[in-house]
């Protein structure tokens, strides 16, 4: 315990000055004593923001217990129901925000942003109808990876920026023989291919629902071009497109296979990095803005951040010495020792070309994925029924009824139809 | 064995069955008769990062009370079961209705999840089953006639699908056929057809699942075949063949007889098992081409965010009612072998 103390002290006294730590202890790291329980997925930038907090308020806490895993989204429902709550804290995104929201399990951090807002800008703040329900430190999106040196052999001078300039692009560099299938997307059949088709249907304009209730309205104009408009893209994807996810398709990038990719802004350091590839591949790769349909159009892309939340079946005390904590790490430090494993909503972050994809796509107007109670179902609805239509076995139309029909029928047993 | 002796001999088992088979089943049951309650929405502006924009939310409270109400949710009785995601009467009528031509009304009713996964898990079973059963009995023969040195690694190697996981043997193969796999990148070069993928098509699909199938589920039955085989009365083959039988004589004659029992007890265990197929699905990510009864549960209960109970619960009584019509021939012939006998 005591050598544990010393390697944290003089971990944080690296980062910050002794003096400065020491002054400001008390206040920034809320009650002592707590019990400070943390529940978050499992990528290097929440492990940043974490252990930073750890390292911060860690002593002063009488517990500092984490969980990352992948299948957070999948446990939180359950671990937070019962009071006291598994976790003192949730680190999640927009889509999850929701489910948490709606068994009412997460507590509105109004007063607690006030007391701390040193450590908190407004830009952060995730607040619904006049709650802040969640404090974002990063965001993410879709966009498109293109492999420049492999553009220019094609004859292609500029980076795509609208779906025909890609499949365009595609086009070219097929014909020119350089590869079957140069382009990569997370086709995945599930969630992934219900989220490729929500970003194409955004950037035609398209709407879930109809505003301000749960009836679905994807089978419509918007609909039918977005999943016309999905069928040209992936007739340049390798042919196993309907089991790529964001590892396989980061695989085949890294692998010299793909020229053109629509993939995770996080996935961006990743590929760019000298590790899994080769100085070829990493060198030529440009992260640039979502295509659009027309130019300057809304990017095909959903805009998402990630955030902290605090549970509502927690002590008082506990719930301000997680907030503490956690905002704590979130530093224009913390940001400078990983500024490339994330695109910060924090101070001290100086975007890399890791982030360019990111900031154009969202400076280009892309929408953020919707916090609506009901879009899991529609999402899974969507994840389920596209696939027939892609393989050609049905019509657009019959694609998107069906997925409208599976919709409602899961949306009336979750009470949001009747 | 008198009855009472019977009864307290059997009374732990019993226990345990109807406290942790009988009565979660009975849960599940009802809790399929019920749906979620009404949740309430309240229009709200919602803001972050990249700007406002007006959302829905569900009023928590609101929810809550109605939930305090009536804790099990809405009844609904048996509506869920005739549902589009079930049994989907109202669909399938109106497909009959609209259609013409008996081809187009099956694509209509095999469009929806599940029927589509029921023709899927119930080709499944028809295929695998039989074919493990003679696979089986083959290779067991095979190994018994080995020489005595042999036998042992033999058994061993023939073992190894059953003993390696079933997610990591799924896992493999589905590597190995991934365009850029071994048997993938090799089947494309042999057809000089590089956009060929057995993940694409919805046929190759099925094959590879039901290889997959068959391998893993065959040293089960040759395990228990090559034990039937080592009971084989010596006198009765010995008297078969000096009445001149060929080896297929007897062994259709002689060894099969013999081995009957085992052949009710694997066909029992394989119907129940390839009917509730799951684990391939989800390894080979296969569930867009060859959806199954299991998956369509797990996928209720898991992919959603909102988890629907009711439906999962509806799928799952779905299920057991399959199993039970499936294994009705086999259990009524092992209850008439068994009163003739007992009439003896």
């Amino acid at each position: 315990m005591f050598l544990k103390k010393i390697a944290i002290t003089g971990a944080v006294a690296g980062l910050m000055g002794s003096a400065a730590f020491a002054e400001g202890h008390g206040a920034m790291c809320g009650p002592e004593g707590q019990s400070i329980r943390i529940l978050a997925s499992d990528f290097p930038a929440i492990h940043a923001v974490v252990d930073q907090g750890e390292a911060n308020c860690g002593t002063a806490a009488s517990e500092f217990a984490r969980n990352h895993t992948t299948e957070a989204r999948q446990i939180m429902n359950a671990a937070l129901t019962p009071n006291p709550a598994e976790y003192t804290s949730v680190i999640l995104a927009n889509s999850t925000l929701t489910q948490l929201m709606n068994d009412d399990l997460v507590r509105p951090l109004n007063d607690l942003v006030e007391k701390y807002s040193d450590n908190v800008k407004p830009n952060q703040l995730i607040t619904i109808g006049g709650d802040v329900m969640a404090v974002a430190f990063m965001a993410n999106a879709q966009h498109l990876f293109v492999r420049q040196d492999i553009l220019e052999q094609a004859g292609v001078t500029k980076v795509p920026e609208t779906y025909d300039e890609l499949l365009a692009a595609a086009e070219a560099i097929r014909a020119a023989g350089i590869m079957e299938h140069p382009l990569v997307m997370n086709m995945q059949v599930g969630w992934n291919i219900g989220e490729s088709f929500n970003l194409v249907f955004l950037a035609h304009g398209g709407e879930f629902f109809k505003p301000g209730t749960a009836e679905p309205t994807v089978n419509s104009e918007a609909g039918v071009a977005a999943l016309e408009t999905l069928k040209k893209l992936v007739e340049y994807a390798h042919p196993d497109y309907l089991t790529q996810a964001s590892n396989e398709t980061q695989g085949l990038w890294e692998a010299g296979q793909a020229a053109l990719g629509i993939m995770w802004g996080s996935r961006g350091a990743a590929i760019l990095d000298d590790e899994g590839s080769t100085p070829e591949v990493t060198g030529n790769t440009v992260l640039a803005k979502a295509p659009s349909v027309e130019p300057g159009g809304i990017p095909g892309a959903t805009l998402w951040w990630d955030g902290i939340t605090i549970s509502r079946n927690v002590s008082d005390e506990e719930a301000e010495a997680t907030f503490a904590a956690l905002v704590s790490g979130m530093t224009p430090e913390m940001v400078a020792a990983n500024n490339d494993d994330a695109v910060w909503l924090l101070d001290g972050f100086t975007p890399g070309p890791a982030a360019a994809g990111v900031a154009a796509t969202a400076q280009g107007g892309a929408k953020p994925y919707p916090m609506i109670p009901q879009i899991g179902i529609m999402h899974n609805a969507l994840g389920n029924e596209l696939v027939d239509f892609l393989k050609g076995a049905e019509s657009a139309e019959q694609a998107l009824a069906d997925v409208e029909a599976a919709y409602t029928t899961a949306a009336k047993e979750a009470g949001f139809l009747q | 064995m008198k009855n009472r002796t019977f009864f307290w001999f059997i009374l732990p088992t019993l226990s345990a069955m109807v406290l942790f088979i009988a009565l979660p089943i009975v849960s599940v049951f009802i809790q399929s008769l019920h749906i979620e309650h009404e949740q309430v929405l309240v229009v709200s502006e919602s803001c972050g990062p990249f700007g406002c924009s007006e959302t829905t939310a569900v009023d928590a409270a609101a929810t809550e009370a109605l939930r305090e109400a009536q804790p099990l949710g809405r009844f609904n009785g048996l509506k869920t079961y005739t549902n589009r995601s079930h049994l989907a009467f109202a669909e399938v009528a109106e497909a009959w209705r609209t259609t013409d031509g008996f081809l187009a009304f099956l694509n209509r009713m095999f469009n929806l999840p599940f029927y589509k996964a029921l023709l899927f898990t119930m080709a499944y079973t028809a295929i695998v089953t039989p074919c493990v059963l003679v696979l089986g009995l083959a290779v067991a023969t095979g190994v018994n006639n080995l020489p005595k040195l042999l036998k042992g690694p033999t058994i061993f190697f023939s073992l190894l699908p059953m003993i390696v996981t079933p997610l990591v043997g799924a896992l493999i193969l589905f590597w190995m056929v991934d365009g850029d796999g071994i048997i993938g990148n090799s089947l494309q070069s042999l057809f000089d057809d590089p956009s060929l993928s057995l993940k694409a098509s919805p046929a190759l699909t099925w094959m590879m699942l039901m290889v997959y199938g068959v391998w893993h589920s065959l040293p089960f039955s040759f395990i228990v075949f090559y034990a039937g085989l080592q009971t084989q009365p010596k006198d009765t083959m010995e008297a078969a063949m000096i009445d001149g039988a060929t080896t297929w004589q007897r062994m259709r004659y002689v060894t099969i007889p013999h081995l009957m029992p085992l052949v009710t007890f694997v066909t029992l265990i394989q119907l129940m098992d390839n009917f509730r197929v799951f684990e391939p699905v989800v390894s080979f990510q296969a569930q867009a081409h060859a959806p199954t009864l299991s998956w369509i549960i797990y996928n209720d209960l898991r992919e959603s965010g909102n988890p629907l109970y009711g439906s999962a619960g509806a799928t799952s009584m779905m299920t057991i009612i399959g199993v039970a019509i499936l294994l009705m021939p086999v259990l009524i012939r092992t209850w008439r072998d068994y009163t003739r006998k007992a009439a003896h």
